[in-house]
């Protein structure tokens, strides 16, 4: 073992005394030289592991050492030998990319004389020399990070610690981080990377895997991802039945996880997968000859699933209360030629798809390209420059109460009223959408049930658990039965577990003739989709199934692609007919 | 209905179920109703004035001890000659000095009209417009007596002055009823400035503007909150006024009510303006801070109207408090009529027409 960068001994902190502890009994050692990834999802504690780490937070119990000094008595020794990156950028929007880097510069008390040279290297280092004059609030998302990074670097750390740097970051400047990352721990500085993306976690040389507070894992990834390796298998040949089918697999007691992958399903089974495949197959109804079970590599969310105890079971309640859709194939979304323009600058340029009933369908994009502003404009939220948007035969902008009536909206981040209680909120949204009576507390009461909401009834929104007020969310959406779901990047963030029971739902009514319109960065958001349209600079860069998409980016060099290096591809194939026919 | 219904419920909930909302809507008024009525009374007493007597007759030893006998004047300084006067009032000793003319008491005795001379520091405005208003009082009081004693019903009149005036000085008569008016538009202003903007951070609004809410459904929703909220607190302040402070209310509830509801309305207007503008409760914050600075100030609760030179004179009349704190001190202490009501009235008619119908606008305009 290399020698330790930062230790904790039995690390605990609390920020409500009656509450449960955001870090609980914590032990773990980082080796130098190496990076760390500190891996979960929202709320797990990372932000609060990494503070403690810099002596911005003094532990409640424990000790913790950084190189030697201990957090408590030495943090400013400590504070002469990091680099920190907070989460959301530690940067001021209205100071040019130069001038935070000299702000930065300044607060470290780095020689005036010797700062040229070093600007010049990070500038270079990260890309930024044609944009020194850009005000940082009017970078891209990748390109703060990048600037974050460079600001954390000004005197060169013997620890870096960046929290949650590739949120809001697309896949290619992701990627781009990554490299800078790597050439870093090339030069012997030690990196603790925080994360939500379980993909990431492959990435790292160490994990400590973190769930509610408490260590779930702590080591190499590949010695986690071990654990389920000869368990995962990719189902195929069930198309356009693998909703159903999913939900009839992961009911089995052989199958602890599955979700859906582009046309496949990919299983996570209690053993092996050579027998218990076969008695799934066995067991799965209306089993077709070219169904086949073929093994994938495990990932490292196959084994956090598995040491979760499995993924949710059964099918959605949810669904269960809706009459069976009909009509399936029409077009209810439509988008013809939508345009938006701010001022001189057009943020979504002639984007056309149609989407139809009993259809999931994806807006993929990296941040700022558009997608979000593609998606307000059909839900109503913006008024189109140029061209319809229509849902369910109804005309957005012209008649805009008929057709928000048809949909049901779940935004980003957690977005109903915080201090009135679950049975208030969903009271309140049931009133807006003009139930009444009897039916309105019997829809209330079925949503309280179905989503076993029952004992926070009474508890302020606010103080539910994540995965709660994601039900919350959903059921608020809900509330008037629509033909029409509109879910902005739903599941950034939560747990794989909430993750896998929302889409469980979702599937369920889809199903059933629900339409969905799904915005996501995320790629395993996206392999749930029926198809996706690829936005990036304002224009649709590419329609197809995942699979299509896939197959677009697939050459000898990536025999098999994954979403994430399809959408590179088409992204950078898209700049390269830009530079050619500029 | 249901749904106007539904947002008026929620938004109630959302202000009393957030302990911050709580304290803003709850602590700061009262506290405020007692630290003004007490604190930052506009009283003046322990008032120091001085007389230059060159009548030495009956009437003048009359007013003379009126004003000895107010509970506002302390300090009565005799002066012997014009010089000793401008230099009581140069060195600010006294506050004010009356002029008593040689033949006064002769003059009234003979029932012909005569004049006082008050000079006044003018340096210490507020003041001295106020302690000019109780030297008026008191002639008027002689005059009063003076009709009596010829002969006239003197009971009647005795009435009318009661009514008219404020025979005991007590200025929390002009303090509490006017808080009605500027406590009014602190609370009111606070809860909607900040309720558009507190729904915008929170990503609320966008979850209301996909509901098939009406733009116009989600100001109504906004504006009753508001507007109930400053009915109850008005009402607390009423019954303060005359329960605790036993100012009695001379005039008509109604009309009372009926203003309060349009100049509420008015003010909600103004706050649900620079709701739709900010997109922080930060800088929704501020702007209602902008707009209540001057509102007060320049409202005629700390300065007098009449003070202010005549262009601001002309700009306070877009001030919905200038006029609702004539009518709130008028039906309260002064059982203001109708008409007179009326006549103060319909400017706030037109200023909440405007604040709202600027309000919709930019709500909507917003939305593009």
């Amino acid at each position: 073992m290399a020698e330790a960068v930062i230790s904790l001994a039995d690390v605990t902190k609390r920020f409500a005394a009656a509450g449960p502890p955001a870090i609980n009994a914590v032990t773990a050692t980082l080796a130098a030289g190496r990076i760390t990834g500190v891996v979960g999802p929202d709320g797990a504690g990372k932000t609060t592991l990494i503070r403690l780490m810099t002596g911005l937070l003094r532990p409640d119990g424990g000790r913790i050492t950084v190189a030697g000094h201990d957090t408590v008595d030495a943090a400013a020794r400590i504070h002469g030998l990091i680099g920190y990156m907070p989460q959301r950028f530690g940067l001021y929007e209205d100071l040019t990319v130069a001038e935070n880097l000299r702000l930065y510069a300044d607060l470290r008390g780095l020689p005036v004389a010797g700062r040229g040279p070093v600007f010049d290297r990070l500038l270079t280092f990260t890309g930024l020399v044609p944009f020194t004059r850009r005000l940082a609030g009017a970078l891209s998302g990748g390109m703060k990070q990048k600037l974050g990074l460079a600001c954390a670097l000004v005197q060169t750390p013997r620890l870096l610690l960046l929290d949650e740097p590739s949120v809001g970051v697309d896949p290619i400047s992701r990627r781009e981080l990554w490299r800078m990352v790597r050439t870093l721990v090339g030069d012997g500085i030690s990196v603790v990377w925080s994360t939500a993306y379980l993909d990431e976690a492959e990435d790292c040389d160490d994990v400590i895997l973190l769930n509610e507070g408490e260590v779930l894992f702590c080591g190499a990834p590949q010695d986690l991802t071990r654990r389920v390796t000869g368990r995962t298998c990719h189902l195929s040949g069930i198309e356009a039945r693998r909703r159903s089918v999913l939900a009839e697999a992961v009911d089995a007691d052989t199958v602890i996880d599955g979700v859906i992958q582009g046309r496949n399903l990919r299983l996570v089974f209690r053993d092996p997968v050579a027998e218990a495949g076969r008695d799934l197959l066995a067991g799965l109804t209306g089993v077709q000859p070219a169904w086949r079970l073929d093994p994938v590599p495990p990932r490292f969310e196959d084994a956090f699933v598995d040491i979760l105890g499995g993924g949710p079971r059964g099918r959605s309640a949810l669904a269960a209360g809706r009459p069976a859709g009909d009509r399936m194939g029409d077009t209810v979304i439509e988008a013809k030629a939508l345009t938006k323009r701010f001022g001189s600058f057009t943020a979504v340029d002639g984007v056309s798809f149609a989407v139809a009933r009993g259809e999931v369908f994806g807006l993929l994009g990296p941040n700022g390209a558009g997608k979000s502003t593609t998606f307000r404009m059909l839900c109503g939220l913006l008024r189109p420059s140029g061209g319809t948007a229509g849902v369910d035969g109804f005309d957005v902008a012209a008649t805009p109460a008929a057709a928000r009536s048809r949909i049901g909206y779940m935004a980003q981040k957690f977005s109903l009223y915080g201090n009135l209680s679950v049975r208030q909120n969903l009271r309140f949204f049931s009133g807006v959408y003009g139930l009444r009576g009897a039916d309105r507390q019997r829809q209330i009461d079925r949503m309280i049930d179905i989503f076993a909401l029952a004992p926070h009834a009474d508890a302020p929104a606010a103080d539910l658990p994540l995965g709660f007020k994601q039900r919350l969310s959903l059921a608020a959406a809900l509330m008037h039965d629509p033909p029409v779901l509109f879910l902005d990047e739903p599941t950034s963030g939560v747990d794989p577990i909430t993750r896998r029971e929302f889409w469980s739902h979702i599937n369920g009514m889809v199903e059933r003739g629900i339409t969905v319109l799904v915005t996501t960065h995320f790629m395993d958001e996206a392999e749930y989709c029926d198809r996706i349209a690829l936005i990036y600079r304002g224009r649709e860069i590419a329609l197809g199934s995942p699979d299509d998409l896939k197959a677009q980016a697939r050459n000898g060099d990536l025999p098999d692609p994954s979403l994430e290096d399809a959408f590179i591809a088409l992204v950078e194939a898209s700049d390269a007919a830009d530079r050619s026919a500029a | 209905m249901t749904r106007i219904l539904a947002l008026v419920v929620k938004e109630l909930l959302a202000l009393l179920r957030d302990p911050r909302g709580r304290s803003v809507v709850i602590g700061p008024p009262i506290v405020q109703l007692f630290l003004f009525a007490y604190a930052a009374t506009l009283e003046v007493s322990n008032v120091a004035v001085a007389v230059y007597d060159q009548d030495h007759g009956r009437w003048a030893q009359e007013l003379v001890q009126r004003i000895a006998g107010s509970p506002t004047f302390t300090d009565i300084r005799s002066l012997d000659s014009a010089r000793d006067l401008r230099r009581a009032v140069d060195t600010q000793a006294v506050i004010m000095a009356m002029q008593i003319p040689q033949d006064f008491s002769a003059d009234i005795e003979a029932g012909r009209p005569v004049s006082l001379q008050l000079i006044l520091d003018g340096r210490r405005s507020n003041a001295a417009q106020i302690v000019n208003g109780y030297a008026l009082r008191i002639v008027a009081g002689i005059n009063a007596d003076l009709a009596a004693e010829r002969g006239q019903a003197g009971a009647a009149s005795v009435i009318v002055a009661r009514n008219w005036f404020n025979p005991n000085l007590h200025y929390h008569w002009f303090t509490v009823p006017s808080l009605i008016g500027t406590i009014g538009m602190l609370v009111g202003l606070a809860v909607t400035a900040l309720s558009i903007a507190r729904e915008r951070e929170l990503g609320t609004f966008d979850q209301l503007m996909v509901s098939p809410l009406r733009p116009a459904e989600i100001l109504v929703g906004k504006t009753l909150p508001s507007l109930l909220i400053g009915i109850v607190h008005a009402t607390v302040f009423l019954l303060v006024a005359t329960l605790a402070f036993g100012i009695p209310f001379t005039g008509s509830l109604v009309l009372l009510y009926a203003s309060l509801t349009v100049y509420l309305v008015s003010v909600v207007g103004v706050g649900l303006f620079i709701s739709s503008l900010a997109q922080t409760q930060q800088q929704a914050f501020l702007g209602a801070f902008v707009f209540i600075a001057p509102a007060i100030l320049l409202s005629g609760f700390a300065t007098p109207v009449e003070n202010m030179p005549l262009w601001l004179q002309h700009f306070t009349l877009i001030n919905p408090l200038r006029h609702f704190l004539v009518i709130v001190n008028g039906v309260f202490t002064k059982d203001m009529p109708a008409d007179t009501v009326l006549a103060n009235a319909w400017p706030l008619v037109v200023i909440a027409a405007v604040t709202m119908t600027a309000a919709a606008w930019l709500f909507r305009r917003r939305l593009g």
